[in-house]
């Protein structure tokens, strides 16, 4: 297993800060918190918890993905990814299901269980998945007679874990960054003008990471 | 628009227009008919609001489309489309009474809200016309049932109207009574028991249980209408009692909550009390006759969007009232405008030398709080009861003065045909009780 080097992180970052975008995952949340409160300390505060529940989520998905590496032949793991983020897509495009749980009076774990949900049930998790393995496999393309198993199950915790922290560093500073703009400049107008359809864009981002892996 | 007499139609929703640039302004544009004319169809609502946007839930992208309609004496639920001919809506599903009673165990549907999580609806009471009667929820997407609401339901037992504050993650509910205490007309048996509903009920938005019982005591019967503050920091609302069997006096009370997040205990104070009128026996229904005075009855309530202005629907004696509630515990009445009502029968300005009957009853607000909507008919069994020469059912328009006044709009009358009685009124974009907020 070679370090993870190069464009990986940066794609792990901007993926972070892309998923940060997405009010679902949390920023409106905090802007909330803010005006409920009627103060900014309230939106500072939500920030670590959105974060820890989002790193969760991440840190999650890829332990699942190492797990299985271990077992399964990567073209299988890799089109297993592929369907799984294909069914996330469709099940935001088709369904669209509001979660039956949730409410305003969230105290600091809540928050944290929250973000953690909306993350997995979004799979934002999931999306992180494939930059692991793209990088994992391209020591391995000269050899590609040799059995190919995916290799996060070598890779050292501490590079999944990394992977995590770099993923949510991308995230925390969107989400904080909007949040706290938001709040503070640009206040709820923006939301009456600028608000595109992010449950189509966030399809489009699952399927095309779905086609990325298996390509 | 709701039709009591068995004349071979069928219910309907009607649509009104209210463009006043328009040539067919304050006219029934559109109708659409439903199969059977025995719902009784009351607080109907739309499919999604502002609650959709609610962060913990945010799906912004639910369109506001669709209208459901419950149908308190059936049970039945229609679903209408109102996207591809809005003066046209289309009837695209009906649950049957019979679906509603046994995927809910509740029966007499009654008032519709769009929650943050789905459609929330309630109902009366229980298929055998007792109680208790409660909350279910519908998907907003497929308007599939989803069964009740309460995991926790405490004493609470009788079940009118229900509304939250979503910034406390609080759900406050009253009482009018169940469907066999209330179908056969206002029982002055139990009303003189002080049986009919006198209490509020609040519950956890959250794990969805009871968590205290306000009682506004025996003497005030029917505790209907709840207008929540819009605003979501402000854990305060208003709620109308219909009579007081101490000197028939109608009244407005205040809930709110003085904790930190709405985290302390809920208390209710009257804050306004209309008093009855006294009238001559002979120009009195039977059922009033022997107390020499017409009741206000506060029928309805309803908060302009901007939590300034309360209008209070006295549908005995004729009169809608404006308060300035700026400062809720001490309401300030700004403006009275009377039309109809059981001894008054006030006129329309269209129509100055022509009585009409009915009262102010449902009433609903534009959201800039400039134009107020109102319409005629209570309840059928009980519509009877206080006009027996039988409702002649029409809607109206007033302009608000934002800084007080109102005014009726003469251009604004809209008659219905063949014995058609209004009831709610919903705006197209959106009005005064459909949306609820969470961010202020």
């Amino acid at each position: 297993m070679h370090a993870l080097t190069g464009a990986p992180w940066l794609v792990l970052l901007l993926l972070g800060a892309a998923h940060g975008l997405n009010p679902g995952m949390g920023w409106l949340f905090a802007v909330a918190l803010g005006l409920q409160e009627g103060r900014g300390a309230a939106v500072w505060r939500a920030l670590g918890p959105l974060a820890a529940g989002h790193a969760a989520a991440v840190a999650l998905a890829v332990a699942v993905a190492a797990a299985l590496g271990a077992v399964l032949p990567l073209g299988v793991l890799r089109w297993g990814v592929a369907a799984l983020l294909l069914g996330f897509a469709l099940h935001r495009v088709l369904l669209n299901r509001h979660p039956r749980f949730g409410g305003m009076r969230v105290s600091q774990p809540e928050l944290a269980v929250w973000s953690f949900l909306m993350a997995s049930a979004h799979g934002a998790g999931l999306m992180v998945v494939p930059v692991l393995l793209s990088e994992d496999l391209a020591p391995s393309h000269a050899h590609h007679h040799l059995p190919q198993r995916a290799s996060l199950v070598a890779s050292p915790a501490h590079d999944a874990l990394l992977a995590t922290a770099i993923h949510t560093a991308g995230y925390l500073l969107v989400t904080g960054l909007l949040a706290v703009v938001v709040y503070h400049k640009l206040g709820l107008r923006l939301l009456r003008t600028a608000w595109v359809n992010l449950d189509l864009l966030w399809a489009g981002a699952l399927v095309v990471t779905a086609v990325v892996v298996v390509s | 628009m709701l039709n009591p007499t068995p004349n071979g139609h069928g219910d309907a929703i009607g649509v009104v227009d209210t463009d006043p640039a328009s040539k067919s302004y304050g006219r029934l544009i559109g109708q659409t008919e439903f199969p059977q004319g025995d719902n009784e169809l009351h607080h109907f609502g739309w499919n999604a609001c502002s609650s959709h946007l609610c962060p913990y839930a945010p799906h912004a992208h639910t369109e506001r489309r669709y209208l459901v309609v419950p149908g308190t004496h059936s049970s039945r639920i229609h679903v209408l489309d109102t996207r591809p001919n809005p003066r046209q809506p289309e009837l695209i599903k009906v649950i049957e009474g019979s679906e509603v009673h046994a995927k809910t165990g509740y029966a007499a549907p009654h008032t519709v809200h769009c929650g943050p999580d789905g459609i929330y609806m309630n109902a009366l009471g229980t298929p055998d016309g007792g109680g208790p009667g409660g909350i279910f929820m519908l998907d907003h997407q497929t308007f599939e049932l989803k069964g009740r609401w309460e995991k926790a339901r405490g004493p609470q037992h009788l079940s009118y109207d229900f509304f939250w504050h979503l910034g406390q993650d609080t759900m406050i509910t009253s009482e009018w009574g169940t469907p066999s205490m209330v179908s056969q007309g206002l029982n002055p048996e139990l009303l003189l028991a002080g049986k009919y509903g006198h209490q509020l009920h609040v519950w956890d938005l959250r794990t969805r249980e009871h968590k205290q019982a306000i009682d506004l005591g025996a003497e005030q019967q029917m505790v209907l209408e709840l207008r929540p503050a819009h605003n979501p920091t402000k854990p305060y609302g208003f709620v109308g009692v219909v009579i007081s069997l101490a000197d028939l006096s109608a009244s407005v009370w205040l809930w709110y909550n003085e904790g930190r997040h709405g985290h302390g205990a809920w208390k209710a104070q009257k804050v306004i009390t209309i008093p009855a009128e006294p009238a001559d026996p002979a120009d009195l229904p039977p059922i009033l006759q022997g107390f020499k005075a017409v009741p206000p009855l506060i029928t309805d309530i309803n908060l302009s969007v901007d939590d300034r202005m309360l209008y209070v629907s006295n549908w005995g004696t004729g009169e809608l009232r404006q308060y300035d509630v700026s400062d809720p515990f001490h309401p300030r009445l700004t403006a009275v405008q009377r039309i109809g009502g059981i001894v008054r029968r006030a006129p329309h300005p269209s129509a100055p030398a022509r009585p009409l009957n009915g009262g102010p009853q449902m009433v609903e607000v534009s959201r800039d709080g400039k134009r107020v909507y109102l319409t005629n008919a209570l309840y059928s069994p009980w519509d009877a009861q206080f006009y027996p020469d039988g409702i002649k059912g029409w809607m109206t328009k007033l302009d608000a003065d934002p800084a007080g006044g109102l005014a009726l709009d003469p251009r604004f009358l809209v008659e219905l045909e063949q014995g058609m009685r209004p009831h709610q009124v919903r705006l197209e974009g959106g009005d005064a009780s459909s949306d609820s907020f969470c961010y202020s």
